[in-house]
């Protein structure tokens, strides 16, 4: 088991022609991803690395059996994009995309009242579970299977947590980067209930950043209802205020949305802050080993 | 994207919210033309600098007379204004917005924002005008009251009747208010606005109902359909390495930190920074180079850090994920002979292609201090720029 995704999903890609759409569709299909077609409006009809391409999304999903997609549409268009694929009834819709204007994510949002399909990102890595299915950016390898679900705002700190792990030999059942927008599909506690009810996994790791209020939530909502153990770490501790570090999403503005108040909500509600983003690993493990549990955790190789 | 109060008040104007009248003005004798051409025998010079708390700083004068508006436009023009919102350092004031004196009766807020926890845009109000909006927050919160905007159909005039009854406007100026909320709305929504905050707003003994100051930010990610507001970019209130960054598609701020910092993805640009300090180092910047980065623009980045006098070593710390390390090498190689690199430089190599990268570096016969790990680079770095 795992969340979201796992070896039955069968991948479209949205904007598959463009030189980024194309080059991850061939990084996910040589990971093993079931890539089933792709949508480019204008070149339906031809195909791209053995796979069809069809003009609109409804298509390919009739013809492929497709239940999920990923987008590597460019801002622009990009919301247009995940609406087709809503209105489609894909399960899962994955958004890549970064630069999408904030109002444009805000009618999507009410789009997706009422509709099946759930929403990853935008402005994300993707999401991966461990040799059955990689869908976005995050590079394949460093990934292990096993039993710690991770979830972020960011990418590159994902990979660098998932390093952290797989060096020790701890593997991951489902890592989701729910993406550094301020307006997003998927928030924490989305994912951190799907983690919950998973059996396969046992821990989670969420790693956070300034900017809004959703971690301080997560964290409330993990007090009141989570029983794994979950290992927790926030960037942006030195981030001045007002400024956007990169991310649309991490500001910090009036005063709200600081490093600190997260990581003090965060352990205030039983959560395990790494003090660095170099011990996040160190500290699963510690807390792993405090509870008597790490032995569940190591993958032998 | 912010904006000067003047340009704020101009989009507003455009949209029909009202404000004040007023012109800019660039040195004293604009402004006496502005306030003449204006009449009356009030006027209001106001220093017109990215950064609010400009009233607290000395930065809004009220002048009685002409010879008063030259006096104070004289005196503003060219100062550095300090307020809580610029740093110790300050603003040079190099423009000015000269309004016509309005009978003021009562100041209220309104403010415009993207509110993440409900995915909508939401409109704020408050009796309590003049006073930030956070302040009011931590004191008084049962005195803010917020509508929710259902995209699908915009702010609809019962809201903002609601809203300005709940905030106390005089009923006799309500449908003033309601007219002035609905337009205002639209200027969020069709000007992609990531914040639209008048405070205070006013009712005029007059019978107006108007925005005594605008402050407009306007979403990045939105401006390649934004052309006119792009226009109103003023690069002066900006810093001279974040413009040069932003050409090549760099995500770059300046700190008062000694050590300078090139990383790829935002989050663990901002680790970075995290971890220097954690032992006791201090960061010089934010950089960002991205996930797809070339040689070329780890060059430009390595060049933009070194151009800052403050840096006293560098920190790579790359997690080569898509990004190849050896392309990170290359660059950093490149970069080094290209800049003379006089200052220590410690490079963190994790992810595809690391051997290579690392093998690159070490036959590059430069002196590059190479690390472990993320602790092993940011312990090195602050141990070298002491």
């Amino acid at each position: 088991m795992s969340i979201f995704v796992n070896k039955d999903t069968k991948v479209i890609t949205q904007g598959i022609t463009g030189a980024v759409g194309l080059f991850h569709t061939q990084q996910a299909l040589a990971y093993g991803t079931q890539v089933v077609g792709g949508v480019t409006p204008g070149k339906g009809g031809t195909t791209v690395e053995g796979l069809p391409v069809f003009n609109t999304v409804v298509d390919a999903v009739a013809a492929t059996g497709a239940t999920a997609s990923v987008i590597y549409v460019a801002a622009p268009f990009a919301a247009d994009a995940i609406m087709e694929a809503i209105d489609a009834e894909l399960d899962l819709v994955v958004c890549i995309t970064e630069g999408i204007p904030v109002l444009d994510m805000v009618k999507v949002r009410r789009y997706l009242e009422g509709k099946k399909t759930r929403l990853i990102g935008p402005n994300c890595p993707g999401v991966i579970t461990p040799d059955e299915c990689k869908i976005g950016i995050m590079p394949g390898y460093i990934h292990k299977k096993g039993h710690v679900g991770i979830v972020s705002r960011s990418g590159t700190l994902t990979y660098e947590a998932v390093h952290q792990l797989s060096t020790r030999g701890i593997g991951q059942s489902t890592a989701v980067g729910i993406g550094g927008d301020p307006v997003n599909g998927t928030n924490f506690i989305d994912v951190l209930e799907a983690f919950e009810n998973d059996p396969e996994t046992k821990a989670v790791i969420m790693i956070g950043e300034i900017g809004g209020t959703a971690e301080e939530e997560a964290a409330e909502w993990i007090k009141e209802n989570m029983t794994k153990p979950v290992v927790g770490f926030i960037g942006g501790q030195t981030a001045p205020p007002g400024k956007r570090m990169g991310h649309a999403g991490a500001i910090i503005s009036g005063g709200k949305g600081t490093a600190a108040e997260k990581i003090a909500t965060l352990e205030r509600c039983g959560v395990s802050v790494a003090s660095t983003p170099a011990v996040i690993g160190e500290t699963l493990v510690n807390l792993l080993e405090a509870k008597g549990l790490l032995d569940e955790f190591v993958v032998k190789s | 994207m912010n904006v000067h109060e003047y340009q704020g008040k101009e989009v507003l104007k455009k949209f029909g919210v009202q404000v004040p009248n007023g012109y800019v003005a660039f040195n004293a004798d604009e402004a006496v033309q502005a306030a003449q051409s204006l009449g009356g025998n009030l006027w209001v010079v106001k220093a017109q600098i990215h950064a609010g708390g400009r009233g607290k700083a000395g930065g809004v004068k009220l002048a009685k007379s002409l010879d008063e508006v030259r006096e104070f436009a004289n005196e503003l023009i060219g100062k550095v204004l300090v307020t809580h919102q610029t740093g110790p350092e300050g603003k040079e004031i190099k423009r000015l917005l000269i309004e016509e004196g309005c009978p003021i009766e009562k100041e209220y807020y309104i403010g415009v924002v993207i509110d993440r926890s409900t995915n909508s845009v939401v409109m704020m109000g408050s009796e309590e005008g003049g006073t930030e909006i956070e302040e009011v927050a931590e004191k008084t919160p049962e005195k803010i009251f917020k509508e929710v905007v259902d995209p699908a159909v915009g702010l609809l005039p019962f809201q903002a009747n609601r809203l300005a009854n709940r905030i106390n406007i005089p009923k006799e100026k309500v449908r003033e208010a309601v007219k002035f909320m609905l337009a205002l709305y639209r200027v969020f929504v069709e000007k992609d606005c990531a914040i639209a905050e008048i405070n205070p707003l006013v009712t005029t003994t007059d019978g107006r109902v108007m925005a005594l100051d605008a402050k407009l930010n306007f979403d990045s990610n939105a401006l390649y359909r934004q052309k006119d507001i792009v226009a109103l970019r003023d690069l002066d209130e900006e810093d001279a390495k974040e413009i040069e960054a932003s050409k090549y598609d760099l995500s770059y701020i300046a700190l008062d930190g000694n050590i300078g910092c090139m990383v790829n993805g935002a989050g663990l640009a901002m680790a970075t920074m995290d971890i220097i300090k954690h032992y006791s180092g201090d960061p010089a910047n934010f950089l960002d180079v991205g996930g797809g980065a070339t040689a070329e623009k780890v060059t430009e980045a390595f060049k933009i850090i070194l151009s800052d006098e403050k840096v006293k070593g560098i920190f790579v710390n790359i997690f080569g994920g898509i990004m190849k390390c050896d392309v990170i090498a290359d660059g950093v190689i490149q970069a080094a002979k290209q800049v003379e690199l006089d200052r220590p430089l410690v490079v963190r190599l994790e992810g595809t292609n690391v051997e290579l990268g690392k093998k690159m570096l070490n036959e590059s016969g430069l002196a590059i201090v190479a690390a472990d790990s993320m602790a092993d680079g940011a312990q090195k770095i602050v141990e070298l720029v002491k």
